[in-house]
């Protein structure tokens, strides 16, 4: 091997190792995993994740709707869709009859990232998200009384979300997620069981949503538990 | 030089350069608001704060107090009179520098008194004499006026800054413990000015004058200038390097609006990065040319300290920095120029009349109004001007009581324009009036709950919950805080928690949430 030949060889492996540095030290949490997982009962996700996201939902399979105006989610979460749907607490793998006769199931489902990717979600129930209503739902437990604490939320497309039966954010249009796009007034979690309830409506594309809490000082909060598994105990 | 001949620019352009011009001339015709009540001074000294009150004095001897910093009154003249006297609290006293020509200019003197309270109502208000601190005998290189006092926040030593014109600015030490001079030194830092003084800010020591000339009513170009050192006795330069020895200095503030030649700059220290200072105008035209006290917001950029702007009554867009939405009426908003349904591209690419979304997804419904249907496109415009929208149109259907407040993306709606308007008799704060926030071409308000949450109200009666505080912070956007915040004795001020809602949560300077930008819709 002469030496122009070694300085090639050197001349690749330099200017190869630093890519190959990049490859190697690509961490993990830098590969994003959009993929809901259906009915699993993983316990870490029955905490927050460190940044307070609420990782694990169940979430019914997606409602026809159009309209994505304020006034056209509104009456579209007001139309009852099927029967107690502002107020029915599911369990997983329960059904539900909706007005048109067609009949949907309620989804356990967790997630690796900070959102819920409702595209995938719908894939992977054998439909699509275009012109969709889909009503997530979650129990948060909480060790005592927390007050002056504000549900976070950011979502594509509308949304609108409710906290122990009141109606506490609604965002509206058509926009992308944006974590604490949607923020609540302030709202005291009680000691026990809270439910989160929201409905997001997509037109077309891409649909995601993410939730958390806020404490006093807009920090998330972390002390509560996360169920799904009975969220009406 | 190079003019623009609009006798023979096209009509349109014409037309378009006058407007501007017209639109350029109405904005700076709007109010904008000086102080209230009696605000005639010469040279005011640093405002200086007693249980809860406001003073300053003046030329003369002239007092001025005030309960809110908005609103002032005559007070009580002191017990020595003299000219551009300047003030300084330093443990339980406040100790005034007051000059004096006993010769005739450059024969000057400065002499101290001391007081434990500036109310001539408390038992604790007595004028002590301090004696003579400084004096110029005529033949020296000085005229030894105009004290300026400085307390270093890194070494807590004190400073005084003397001089007029005639000769040199000097600095001189003096005793924090007893105002009095530590020694007979000084050191030369400025020429062709007066009215100095001297702040620090970031590791730098600023020295502001007064340049121009005073005391010629409209006539008077004073204007204030500044320099900067590393060391509190220079050498001061300024913005381009010119020493201030050699007459140098950057403009902070002149003449402009109704008002004519600033001088005699005061910092006020507002905490949670506020600063403000007080300055004379030698004429008010508004009042008759009288010479007045005002207040500005202190800005800093680039390094270098910058008047802020009075409030200028008007219609804005009120957008977060930290998330760049605006303010809004939480109702439906209707896009301006009507709702039109995203079609094709437009005449010429739209006959195709495929449609993309934001989110790539494509869509197969026939464009209405698009090109398909002979129109436009969605690209392609209306073919005509867009008028503003009509509040009074949009505005029927939205609910008669209270309507909840969010955020949105600025999109020139109606509901996302606000009138802020001065309330008469409502008092004020330093430098600034209270102030009602409306749905411009509403008298809906903005308002403050029971929750510390945001409202608007049906109309607006005046209510402690419906007047607003506007202060100008150091990088240029603006603070919002209720006046309630004033009675609760809570710093709340408008928060933006969310891309899509706003609070009111106490104001954290080190944050954006609180910082907010006024835009010219």
């Amino acid at each position: 091997m002469n030496k122009d030949s070694n300085r090639n060889v050197w001349a690749f492996v330099l200017l190869s190792s630093p890519v190959f540095l990049m490859i190697v030290s690509v961490p993990s949490t830098a590969q994003c995993d959009p993929m809901p997982k259906l009915g699993v009962q993983n316990s870490a996700r029955t905490v927050p994740n460190a940044d307070g996201f609420i990782q694990r939902w169940l979430i019914l399979e997606p409602i026809r709707a159009v309209g994505d105006t304020q006034n056209a989610v509104q009456t579209t979460v007001k139309a009852e869709h099927f029967p107690n749907e502002l107020t029915m607490i599911p369990k997983h793998g329960q059904k539900v009859t909706t007005a048109d006769g067609s009949e949907l199931t309620w989804h356990a489902v967790d997630t690796n990232e900070y959102n819920v990717n409702l595209y995938y979600f719908a894939q992977a129930v054998g439909t699509n998200c275009n012109n969709a209503l889909f009503w997530a739902v979650v129990g948060v437990d909480c060790p005592e009384d927390m007050a002056n604490v504000r549900l976070a939320i950011g979502s594509n497309s509308a949304s609108v979300w409710w906290v122990n039966g009141q109606e506490v954010i609604g965002i509206y249009g058509n926009r992308c997620t944006v974590i604490d796009d949607g923020v609540s007034k302030r709202l005291t979690l009680k000691k026990g069981r809270n439910i989160i309830r929201g409905a997001i409506i997509n037109a077309s594309g891409a649909a995601d949503f993410c939730a958390r809490f806020l404490d006093a000082k807009d920090k998330p909060l972390k002390t509560f538990n996360v169920s799904v598994g009975d969220v009406g105990k | 030089m190079k003019t623009v001949d609009c006798a023979h620019a096209p009509v349109h352009d014409r037309c378009v350069t006058l407007l501007s011009v017209f639109a350029v001339l109405i904005w700076l015709a709007r109010p904008v608001f000086a102080l209230d009540g009696q605000v005639q001074i010469h040279d005011p000294s640093t405002i200086a704060q007693c249980d809860g009150k406001f003073y300053t004095y003046g030329t003369g001897g002239t007092c001025l107090v005030s309960e809110d910093g908005w609103t002032w009154q005559r007070g009580v003249t002191p017990s020595r009179r003299g000219m551009a006297p300047d003030m300084i609290q330093l443990g339980d006293r406040y100790y005034q520098y007051i000059s004096s020509n006993p010769g005739g200019q450059p024969h000057s003197q400065i002499i101290l008194i001391h007081s434990k309270s500036l109310d001539p109502n408390s038992p604790d208000y007595e004028w002590v004499d301090g004696g003579l601190i400084n004096s110029t005998d005529g033949e020296e290189f000085c005229n030894g006026i105009d004290p300026g006092l400085f307390l270093d926040p890194t070494d807590g030593k004190l400073w005084m800054t003397f001089g007029s014109y005639f000769g040199t600015i000097r600095v001189v030490e003096l005793n924090p413990k007893t105002g009095q001079r530590v020694d007979d030194t000084f050191t030369d830092i400025a020429v062709n000015c007066e009215a100095s003084t001297m702040v620090y800010h970031e590791g730098w020591y600023y020295l502001l004058a007064t340049h121009g000339s005073c005391c010629r009513g409209t006539d008077s170009g004073y204007h204030i200038r500044v320099g900067r050192s590393k060391k509190v006795t220079g050498p001061f330069v300024d913005h381009e390097g010119t020493a201030m020895m050699q007459g140098g200095g950057k403009l902070v503030i002149g003449s402009g609006g109704r008002v004519v030649g600033a001088g005699h700059f005061g910092l006020i220290h507002e905490g949670d990065g506020v600063q403000k200072f007080s300055l004379h105008w030698e004429a008010d035209m508004d009042r008759g040319g009288a010479s007045v006290l005002d207040i500005r917001a202190l800005l800093w950029r680039d390094g270098w300290p910058v008047a802020g702007e009075n409030f200028r009554q008007g219609t804005y867009e009120i957008e977060s920095v930290r998330t760049g939405t605006a303010i809004e009426l939480a109702v439906e908003g209707v896009p301006v120029g009507g709702r039109r349904v995203r079609g094709g591209f437009g005449a010429a690419r739209g006959a195709r009349g495929s449609t993309q979304g934001r989110d790539g997804a494509r869509s197969a419904t026939p464009a209405r109004g698009g090109a398909r249907a002979g129109g436009r496109g969605i690209f392609g415009g209306t073919g005509g001007v867009i008028p503003d929208q009509d509040v009074a149109e949009v505005s029927v259907n939205w609910p008669e009581g209270s309507v909840d407040v969010r955020m949105g993306n600025y999109m020139c709606q109606a509901q996302q324009k606000w009138t802020v308007t001065p309330v008469a008799d409502a008092g004020g704060t330093l430098g600034s009036p209270y102030f009602k926030v409306t749905i411009a071409g509403t008298d809906r308000p903005l308002a403050v709950t029971e929750g510390a949450e945001l409202v608007t109200l049906p109309t607006f009666t005046g209510g402690i919950e419906q007047l607003w505080r506007l202060d100008q912070l150091t990088d240029g956007t603006w603070r919002i805080m209720p006046k309630i915040a004033s009675v609760i004795k809570e710093p709340l001020a408008l928060s933006a928690v969310g891309s899509s809602f706003a609070t009111l949560a106490p104001f954290d300077p080190a944050s954006d949430k609180q910082r907010w930008r006024f835009k010219r819709p």
